[in-house]
């Protein structure tokens, strides 16, 4: 385990992906990573999952399919992903060259209290990505390794996993991003061009 | 594999896959299942079609509501025992309001072999109605295909979650003694 201390700021970490998004398309899991993203700015090109636990890489596969013309990035906690692991092995099968899912690993299960999740005591999720077939993964630990891991999103040629240590803590929640789901869906379908 | 019973010159799996074709649907989420195998062959062979092998029914409601952000149709394929792990998924469908079709065959209920299919098979149309999925039933290979494009329209048509259960008695119930 790395120390608390060592480990990346979340509102940072998000910052630094979304910095330079370009037209890049960004799906959030339940939970803490729908705030991190937010907290850059609250864009149409977002979707924010406030339920379906373990739906965020599979969402992000569906959109991935659906518009070989766009990058998508989906951005998770270690608990989200973590409920939804067959996924890895569904996305391992597919890797399609434009999705990259970025998991905030703080080890813990931020919105129920900070308990500990299994990647606290046993479990590499890259380990599982690895072996269920993805072909680059990323343990990020530091600033330099997140900056290039967010250019990278941009012209890889298969699907990334990264696994992105960032800190246990509850940073300031300011400014809900919108919770109504057809709102959520319909104003992220007309921002691509899905819907008139 | 079960035994899958042909039921006429012009199966009603190949009927359902063209009323796929014609609603457009791009991406088809699926658990392999004897009663969609023919289905699911034709799916995977059709190059305007991304067939996505699951390894649990709830991973594709996530991913057809992915492929309609991204303005795809897709269809999900299961069995009656996958609805039961959808559940927790049709809240997304649900409260965004994605349009969904599930295409359902059945277990545990006609000449059913296995008992531990039937708890779920018995309460399969109950708790989709309990999720607000509406449910249409297929007992006859004639009604397959105009069933499922009904589903899909309104689906598609009404930003709604639909249901096509396939009886069992029309697949044919599985046997396991060769």
């Amino acid at each position: 385990m790395i120390s608390n201390n060592r480990r990346l700021d979340r509102r940072a970490a998000i910052r630094t992906l979304l910095e330079n998004r370009g037209p890049l398309l960004l799906v959030t899991g339940l939970g803490s990573t729908t705030w991190d993203a937010a907290s850059v700015g609250d864009d149409e090109r977002n979707f924010y999952l406030w339920g379906a636990m373990g739906a965020a890489a599979m969402m992000g596969l569906g959109l991935a399919i659906a518009r070989p013309d766009r990058r998508v990035l989906v951005v998770t906690g270690d608990g989200e992903m973590l409920m939804g692991l067959g996924s890895l092995a569904t996305i391992g099968v597919q890797r399609p060259p434009n999705l990259a899912i970025a998991v905030f690993d703080n080890a813990r299960y931020g919105e129920t209290g900070m308990q500990a999740s299994h990647t606290a005591e046993a479990v590499e999720l890259l380990g599982v990505a690895r072996a269920c077939g993805f072909k680059e993964t990323f343990d990020i630990t530091d600033e330099l390794g997140l900056r290039e891991f967010a250019a990278y999103i941009h012209d890889a040629a298969t699907t990334l996993c990264a696994r992105v240590a960032i800190r246990a803590d509850e940073p300031p929640r300011v400014l809900p991003p919108p919770r109504d789901g057809v709102f959520l869906k319909s104003r992220f379908r007309r921002a691509i061009g899905a819907e008139a | 594999m079960g035994n899958l019973t042909a039921t006429g010159p012009l199966d009603w799996r190949d009927e359902i896959f063209a009323v796929l074709k014609r609603a457009e649907i791009r991406q088809v989420g699926y658990v392999p299942d004897a009663g969609h195998a023919r289905l699911i062959e034709l799916c995977r062979d059709d190059p305007a079609i991304r067939a996505v092998p699951l390894t649990t029914e709830e991973e594709g409601v996530a991913l057809l509501a992915g492929a309609w952000l991204g303005g795809q149709r897709g269809a999900l394929l299961m069995q009656s025992s996958g609805v039961g792990n959808c559940i927790n998924m049709l809240a997304m469908t649900k409260t965004c309001r994605f349009p969904l079709t599930m295409l359902v065959t059945m277990r545990g209920e006609w000449a059913e072999f296995n008992p531990w299919q039937v708890p779920m098979g018995s309460k399969t149309q109950a708790a989709l109605e309990l999720c607000d999925v509406l449910v249409y039933r297929v007992e006859r290979p004639e009604d397959a295909a105009e069933t499922v494009a009904a589903a899909l329209d309104i689906a598609f048509n009404g930003d709604l979650a639909t249901a096509v259960l396939l009886s069992q008695r029309m697949i044919g119930a599985k046997r396991w003694v060769k």
